[in-house]
């Protein structure tokens, strides 16, 4: 008989489900993702999975092996070997049916977020030392892996304070970006909420596309709330001018 | 069965396809128009296949060749896609397309610099000059995901994962479009005053492709089935260089760029294989010339272990490497334990673009039914017979941003919404349903499998008369056997229901992909016959345009337009243009 993987996959809705095992015949190189196609194209047609690229370059396909948040296109079945695999759905977000999970809280906060605002008209002049700063929170693929491992998401399920990790870079490709005039410093203390993050660094270990998140976003950002609503200088002033926070333009740090 | 219900919703415009070209046509159609404009997407926003752009978007800055310009871009690409293009859309695209890079750039792009602080270019396949702006390997990734942010931004409607089965057309002009939301499979019918469809390609009728699982071809089936002119469906691109091994990650694309940076081709006797095809411009010949060069050298028996060439690019050093082409570094590192930086790799034609699609005004955009547009893939005229790298993005860019300005523009001349017939509604969600309730049908999945097969052996990278008429009637018993499809489980997020619907529109743009390449009796560009092998100066003042009639296609031919002498002239001196001028300078 031919060498196979099993595989043991969540099945369910809203409803509830539980983990359904498949054999899949083993093939060289093989991601989980070929071998739920397996499942889907000859067991299970109505398996739902979401995928696009099947390259890594989508994030469509984020979800839990083994427990750990992975993009299943870019995750080994030989990585797991004489191992049953575990496939679940990303714990963070509200079930709609087996490995698909309602992620539209994400693209809610997105509009949160303001956008570019160019202090001069393109084309910028812009040195590639500056671009590489920002460079590196483009590759973000938005496969939301990084909002599923966040505890304050994950365990707290505190939406209503916390942006999460991505919208966190989001934050900061754009307040980092050289030609940008707009302050967003005072979103970042409020309703974004960066102080919530503590710092474990979870998010950085599980981006698929190494992003440094925690070091070069985060913090950057926590420093520039800190500056600016706790900088003990800054307190006294404003306790004796009476000026707010909120409207110090970003200039000021 | 109880009475089925739909929800309606009421639009301005509705663009259909969230790549790059509907989401820049949804921004030009909202922008300050005060009109209700929605998008709607097949998969989540930000996911469509416009992110598998790796090398670049062309735009003739001439930020490190001063002599490029709009004509030698517009030379360039009349001539790789060997003058059957529509000569007044390229006009437009090689003028425009500097301007559309520079708004990405003003709404957050950050592409890679020169010393000087300008927009980087890269080289790339047949371009004169060094043309592409890039961010890395990923610069798709950062148009989609630019132009994401801006429509969200503009008062724009989206509505993720829905599956449109009927372009609604009522007394000869266009009324919306019906389908279902994935997630629940709740029926959604969408009426609009105007709808732009930019719904990508189909390179998914073939086996080995570097399509997503999106590009079924839906919006041009659905088009081409309410009445709309499809033209030039045989040509389709190979794209030279697609992963090879191992086989789960057959087709997958490998840049351009990584030729573009310098990566050389060599067959398995270590042979720069390339000098006996295209001495000049080598590896970076046009996309058709490497492709049917490397095809050729594997036929010829100097294929590698798994049926390729190799590419080479280790002599530029890991650092350079990393930094340039970190996604590919990354794809090989992790998919075939492979170090690029350290080895070459074996690579070989995979499907990547279809040329081909709905005859639009090169203007508008606007299609033959009134109130209809189409942008991007889906559309056809730029490319001709083959599409240069990196003329794509820029194509969704400058075309996207005119279907949405022709939209507006045909809304603004008082057009109400078109009447619905309820009846029409209700044989649609008759048969959108009847899947479920089949006994003992076929697999949609399998039928799909088969017909990759089909297209693969019958209408790929090399056809003749005889395998061309075969596949034909292959196609055609695979649509008898397809009326059977049968599907389990619920309507919710069901991806085998969801399949029926992709496989039905492959195999309609089968059979048409097939009738034009029986139709074209000669070869040119991607279009290879082995019984016709030779480009025929007669077949140059042609284009194949195909029409579904009565529930068959009927193929006309249409003359290409021709170019005003002042065009026409940019081709007499055996040179781009740019390259006249140098001379010229150098000269004087």
């Amino acid at each position: 008989m031919a060498e196979e993987f099993v595989l043991s996959v969540w099945r369910g809705d809203a409803s509830g489900g539980s983990e359904v095992e498949y054999r899949v015949p083993k093939e060289t190189g093989m991601v989980v993702l070929d071998a739920l196609h397996y499942i889907q194209h000859n067991l299970a047609p109505d398996l739902a999975v979401r995928w696009n690229c099947k390259a890594a370059h989508c994030g469509s396909c984020a979800a839990e092996v083994n427990g750990v948040p992975k993009l299943l296109c870019k995750t080994r079945m030989d990585d797991y070997q004489g191992e049953t695999v575990s496939v679940r759905p990303m714990k963070t977000f509200p079930i709609i049916k087996d490995l698909v999970t309602d992620v539209s809280w994400n693209y809610q906060v997105a509009k949160e977020v303001p956008p570019l605002a160019p202090t001069v008209p393109a084309p910028f002049h812009m040195m590639q030392i500056d671009a590489d700063r920002v460079q590196e929170f483009h590759r973000c693929i938005e496969c939301f892996l990084c909002q599923d491992t966040c505890h304050v998401l994950r365990n707290h399920q505190a939406f209503d304070r916390y942006f999460g990790p991505r919208f966190m870079i989001k934050i900061a490709e754009f307040e980092m970006h050289p030609k940008d005039g707009a302050d967003r410093v005072p979103l970042l203390a409020h309703e974004a909420g960066v102080n919530m993050c503590n710092v474990t660094k979870c998010c950085t270990e599980v981006c698929p596309q190494h992003i440094r998140i925690t070091d070069n976003a985060i913090i950057p950002l926590k420093e520039r709330v800190a500056d600016r609503y706790y900088d003990p200088v800054r307190l006294l002033w404003r306790r004796l001018s009476g000026a707010n926070p909120r409207s110090e333009t970003s200039a000021a740090t | 069965m109880a009475q089925e219900t739909y929800e309606t919703l009421e639009y301005d415009i509705i663009v259909i396809g969230a790549g790059g070209s509907g989401l820049r046509a949804a921004v030009a159609a909202a922008e300050g128009s005060g009109l209700k404009v929605a998008v709607i997407s097949k998969s989540l926003l930000g996911k469509a296949h416009t992110v598998m752009a790796e090398g670049g978007v062309a735009a003739s800055f001439g930020n490190l060749d001063a002599p490029d310009g709009w004509e030698t871009h517009f030379y360039d690409t009349m001539r790789s896609g060997h003058f059957i293009n529509n000569y007044r859309m390229v006009e437009i695209f090689a003028k425009e397309a500097p301007d559309r890079v520079l708004e990405l750039e003003a709404w957050g792009a950050v592409f890679d610099r020169t010393p000087e602080g300008r927009i980087m270019q890269r080289p790339f396949g047949a371009h004169t000059f060094r043309r592409l702006c890039h961010i890395g390997d990923h610069t798709g990734l950062e148009l989609l995901r630019t132009m994401q942010y801006k429509a969200i931004h503009s008062g724009i409607d989206v509505y993720q994962e829905v599956t449109m089965t009927k372009l609604l057309v009522s007394h000869g002009r266009v009324a919306g479009a019906f389908g279902y939301f994935r997630a629940t499979g709740r029926f959604v019918l969408f009426r609009a005053r105007a709808v732009v469809l930019a719904t990508g390609g189909w390179g998914k009728v073939y086996k080995v492709t570097s399509n997503s699982w999106e590009s079924t071809g839906d919006g041009a089936a659905m088009a081409f089935r309410a009445g709309a002119d499809l033209m030039d469906m045989e040509m389709v691109q190979f794209h030279p260089t697609g992963m090879v091994w191992p086989p789960g990650v057959r087709g997958i694309l490998v840049t351009e760029g990584v030729r573009g940076e310098g990566g050389l081709l060599f067959n398995s006797e270590g042979e720069r294989f390339m000098q006996r095809y295209d001495p000049e411009r080598m590896e970076l010949s046009s996309r058709d010339v490497v492709a049917r060069s490397i095809f050729k050298e594997v036929q010829a028996g100097r294929g590698t272990p798994h049926g390729g060439a190799w590419l080479d690019i280790t002599h530029k050093g890991p650092e350079y490497i990393k930094r340039k082409l970190p996604g590919m570094y990354e794809q090989f590192l992790t998919l075939a334990d492979l170090d690029i930086t350290k080895e070459r790799f074996e690579v070989a034609p995979t499907c990547h673009y279809t040329m081909g699609g709905l005859r639009v005004e090169a203007e508008t955009c606007a299609t033959n039914i009134p109130g209809l547009f189409a942008a991007g893939e889906v559309a056809c005229g730029l490319h001709g017979a083959n599409r240069l790298g990196g003329n794509s993005l820029s194509d969704l860019l400058v075309f996207g941003r005119r279907a949405g300005m022709g939209a507006r523009e045909y809304v603004a001349n008082g057009v109400t919404l078109a009447d619905i017939d309820e009846a029409e509604i209700g044989q649609e969600m008759e048969r959108v349903l009847a899947p479920f309730g089949r006994e003992g049908g076929v697999n949609p999945y399998h039928i799909h499998e088969r017909l990759q097969e089909v297209m693969t052996n019958h209408a790929g990278i090399m056809r003749s008369g005889e395998i061309l008429e075969q596949g034909l009637q292959k196609v055609l018993e695979l649509q008898e056997e397809a009326r059977r499809m049968s599907i389990q489980g619920s309507r919710t997020y069901n991806p085998g229901w969801h399949a029926v619907f992709d496989v039905e529109n492959m195999l309609l743009l089968s059979e048409a992909i097939i009738r034009s390449a029986l139709e074209r009796k000669e070869s040119r560009g991607a279009h290879w016959r082995t019984d016709y092998p030779d480009e025929l100066p007669e077949w140059q003042t042609i284009n194949f345009v195909e029409r579904y009639e009565g529930g068959s296609i009927r193929v006309r031919t249409e003359p290409v337009k021709e170019m005003p002498e002042h065009l026409a002239k940019l081709f007499t001196y055996g040179k781009a243009p740019g390259l006249v001028q140098q001379s010229e300078k150098k000269e004087g």
